[in-house]
């Protein structure tokens, strides 16, 4: 009744197929089909935030779309945001701006932020809490974080100036 | 979660014959956002989910002269990026930029969370205020419900065994109307309404009094509410502090709230006649086209 179907969808820019059964969410076949464990399972009812990940564009919470809905679909994970070894802005800046401690949120949070900015290249830091509502942490307190993607933003800013 | 077999019919019919011949082992799918959460704790256990989000006519968004046309699938931020939502049914852009975090809204659907008939919905009462129609298809054939007649309990709706929501029309908004949501919350946002309040109005050219006002409640009752006659008594009342406020208490003697983890029924009951005052005056606010104060979370 569960057969296996065949999967395909663009995954960082790459062509990927897996076998996968319909209950399996995208947060699933990411981790155990594909090894892409970069993105994390932290509430799996789409409250933190934590496996968050590009699905055609747009942001969303892998613990909440089954697998098969990806077919076809352009998804873009924390493994795709650096350049070989060259972080990109936002990843610098949340390094420089020490908004990591365990570090489970933080690929959540990434992609969120990536998310953020292009959409709105200098937000208020009121627009950014407000997108950032959807991603939780338990270790930091958030203050580190709001300011790390208020930094990456500016240096994007700088560089497209 | 348990196994179970996924189809995504790419027409309305073949929706409607596949939920009829899985007599009522089928479960819809648009979002998600709430089913798969609800299928993972076990409360439902569906043997099929027939995915909705290739079928045409779920995907409407659009206007003409019957008035807005919202397919039950449309996710909540296709609403609020819309032009003619936000200029003209402004309370269901405000429910959908509200619902959840960003992630749930590139998700989420108007017409699920109708579907998911949850008492405390964010999109219901501002549905409810704008006068919207529900428009079902079945095995024998199309019928239409208001919005306020739709939920019957928390969890239930009036959906039999084989039909699904196809859309949610509202009709044209008449001169000088304005419309608003907002919700009471412990926090700034990703939380349940403690009350919700979604309010239309309509003034006369002047914009002095109402000609018209509709209220709808969320999370004072197992259902929405739609506070009809507080409503009906604007009609013809000069817009001041004292009509609202007459509007709000009567709004207040319907509730039947429970008492839980975010709040009492007395405080609800409080909060249900301070919001409808809010709510009301951001709507009139709109009417008149001025400026209103109001960020989501705050």
């Amino acid at each position: 009744m569960s057969s296996k179907r065949v999967l395909s969808f663009t995954l960082n820019g790459d062509a990927v197929e897996v076998l996968a059964e319909p209950r399996q969410t995208l947060l699933e076949v990411l981790r155990d089909n594909l090894d892409m464990t970069g993105t994390k399972e932290g509430c799996s009812n789409g409250n933190c935030g934590a496996c968050t990940v590009l699905m055609d564009g747009r942001p969303v919470v892998s613990c909440l779309v089954l697998g098969l809905e990806a077919e076809g679909a352009e998804v873009r994970t924390i493994e795709g945001v650096a350049c070989g070894s060259h972080l990109d802005e936002v990843q610098a800046a949340f390094l420089e701006g020490a908004a990591l401690q365990c570090g489970v949120c933080t690929p959540g949070f990434i992609m969120q932020s990536e998310s953020l900015l292009a959409e709105n290249p200098n937000p208020t830091e009121e627009e950014i809490r407000f997108y950032l509502a959807g991603n939780l942490c338990r270790c930091t307190g958030y203050d580190k974080i709001v300011r790390s993607v208020q930094a990456a933003a500016k240096k994007r800013q700088a560089a497209t100036t | 979660m348990h196994a179970f077999d996924y189809a995504a019919p790419t027409t309305l019919a073949d929706a409607v014959a596949q939920l009829a011949a899985h007599n009522g082992s089928a479960r819809c799918l648009a979002g998600g956002t709430d089913l798969i959460d609800q299928m993972r704790i076990g409360r439902f256990a569906p043997r099929v989910l027939i995915d909705v989000k290739k079928i045409p006519e779920l995907n409407v968004l659009s206007v003409d002269s019957a008035g807005l046309h919202l397919g039950a699938a449309v996710p909540c931020y296709r609403i609020y990026e819309d032009e003619a939502v936000n200029r003209d049914y402004t309370a269901l852009a405000d429910s959908s930029r509200i619902i959840g975090g960003v992630q749930i809204q590139s998700r989420a659907s108007v017409g699920g969370n109708l579907c998911n008939s949850g008492p405390a919905a964010d999109t219901t009462p501002s549905l409810i205020a704008l006068e919207g129609i529900c428009v079902i298809a079945g095995p024998n054939g199309t019928r239409e419900v208001p919005v306020e007649e739709f939920c019957t309990g928390p969890g239930k709706n009036v959906l039999q065994p084989g039909e699904l929501l196809v859309e949610i029309r509202m009709p044209p908004r008449p001169a000088n109307s304005g419309s608003h949501y907002r919700r009471l919350i412990p926090r700034n946002e990703m939380d349940i309404a403690v009350v919700g309040v979604g309010a239309s109005v309509v003034l006369d050219d002047g914009k002095q009094n109402f000609i018209s006002a509709r209220i709808s409640l969320g999370a004072v009752a197992p259902t929405p509410l739609f506070a009809k006659e507080a409503g009906d008594a604007l009609a013809g009342q000069a817009v001041n502090d004292e009509s609202i406020a007459k509007a709000a208490a009567a709004a207040q003697k319907i509730v039947k709230p429970i008492t839980d983890m975010r709040g009492t029924e007395e405080y609800r009951e409080h909060a249900t006649g301070v919001l409808v005052r809010r709510v009301l005056q951001t709507a009139v606010a709109r009417a008149r086209s001025e400026k209103v104060d109001y960020r989501p979370g705050h």
